[in-house]
């Protein structure tokens, strides 16, 4: 935390300096919420089943996360560090409410088929993650930043998973159909396995092992 | 129409809580390295599931569901002339409720049952972001159980539900020590597919005609 703190100290530095990029960029893969620190699985798994579903969900998640590093951020001196855990929550599930209302009332089907998962992002573990590790130490800018590296990083893996899941389960990408008709004539089936829940942890396990197979450094012990 | 026993024990078994829906996977994943650490999150999980899931079902169906307020003036019912729904607020609702219940459970079991403190105590603060405990009662909300019971019957099947899991999974990793795992795969990611091998046998579970 005391690292965090002096890094913020530097006087008006540019907005996109080597350090807020790094915000964005480490994320992505090397301290990717999903398969490094192992946060928000709950969610990223339920929902892959199709591509359209992981998009709305991610798009969700990169709003509240946004906006709540960027409040709790602002209110980082305000909040006392007895009650954090409930002002935290507070502040997320108001997010939520937002946007659950939202795609209620544009894309009603896909806000069915996510029923309680869109609440479940107050309990992502991202979330409160980002709040309690970086947004009650940083300025709103590098939050803001760290938010959006963040959530980008949790999209594109659950995309990833989506994508997989659904070709290879029903055959199509976001609902439309892309395997040629030609290939069930000749005898290919849909692996029906793919859209079973147990399935995305298998997925899920498979690319943590490609990703620690290309750096060493990141494999554990036991 | 569902039976009670039913309802508990497809909580526990085909709508398992960690393999059907993968809700609070990070403590599960974060806490299952030994089956002792396992067991009392475990317990901690059905002991909140049993007091969260009937505060909430009461909430939902006296406050928050459209109509619910009827027992203030009729008004305010379903059929009422200014029908109230308040089911926006639910997730704000939820949320506070359970995160206060723990806070109070914690303080309550700290003066009233020291060596219980002991056992759960630090896994308490843990509960209130575990997403099986706002998942319980988001699905309570979703489900509509017609009565108490079968809320309550829900939450603590659930809650054995996830302990078995987890149980399951400690036990699975103190014994994988001693084998040789490719090295990229160690810690994470061969508990993910663990997981995922479980998950595919509980579903034969679902086979179960209730």
């Amino acid at each position: 935390m005391s690292e965090s703190l002096e890094k913020v100290k530097a006087p008006s530095e540019p907005l996109f300096s080597k350090k807020n990029k790094k915000l964005i960029t480490d994320p992505l893969s090397d301290n990717n919420p999903i398969t490094i620190q192992v946060l928000g699985i709950c969610s990223a798994l339920a929902i892959t089943v199709q591509v359209e579903q992981a998009f709305f969900m991610s798009a969700s998640v990169l709003f509240v996360l946004i906006f709540g590093n960027l409040s709790i951020s602002l209110l980082r001196n305000l909040i006392p560090s007895r009650v954090r855990i409930i002002v935290q929550l507070v502040v997320v599930a108001s997010l939520v409410i937002i946007v659950n209302e939202v795609l209620q009332a544009f894309v009603p089907d896909v806000s069915e088929k996510l029923s309680v998962f869109v609440g479940l992002i107050i309990t992502n573990c991202i979330i409160m993650g980002r709040f309690e590790a970086f947004a009650m130490g940083n300025k709103p800018w590098p939050s803001v930043l760290d938010a959006v590296g963040n959530a980008v990083g949790y999209a594109w893996i659950l995309l990833v998973v989506a994508i997989f899941r659904e070709v290879l389960g029903s055959g199509k990408f976001w609902g439309m159909e892309i395997l040629p008709q030609g290939f069930y004539e000749m005898g290919y089936m849909n692996n029906n396995l793919m859209i079973l829940p147990p399935m995305a942890l298998i997925v899920v396990g498979i690319i943590i092992w490609i990703q620690r197979s290309k750096n060493p450094s990141l494999v554990e012990e036991h | 129409m569902e039976s009670t026993l039913d309802i508990f024990v497809k909580a526990i078994f085909s709508e398992n809580m960690i393999f059907a829906y993968f809700l609070g996977m990070c403590s599960y994943l974060a806490v299952s390295k030994t089956v002792k650490t396992g067991l009392g999150l475990g317990v901690a999980v059905i002991f909140v599931l049993g007091v969260t899931i009937p505060i909430n079902y009461l909430l939902e169906n006296y406050v928050l569901k459209e109509g619910a307020l009827e027992w203030l003036n009729p008004a305010y019912g379903v059929n009422g002339s200014s029908t109230i729904n308040l089911s926006f607020l639910s997730f704000i609702m939820f949320i506070a409720v359970i995160a206060s219940i723990v806070q109070l459970v914690e303080m309550l079991v700290e003066k009233f049952a020291p060596a219980l403190y002991g056992a759960l105590g630090i896994f308490l603060p843990l509960i209130a972001v575990n997403c099986s405990i706002l998942g319980g009662a988001l699905f309570m909300q979703d489900r509509q159980y017609s009565t108490m019971t079968d809320a309550v019957a829900f939450g603590l099947g659930s809650g054995i539900g996830w302990l078995i899991a987890i149980v399951f999974i400690a036990a699975i990793r103190e014994k994988i020590r001693y084998s040789n795992v490719p090295p990229a795969l160690r810690g994470l990611g061969i508990t993910f597919i663990i997981t995922g091998l479980m998950g595919i046998a509980f579903m034969s579970f679902m086979g179960i005609d209730y």
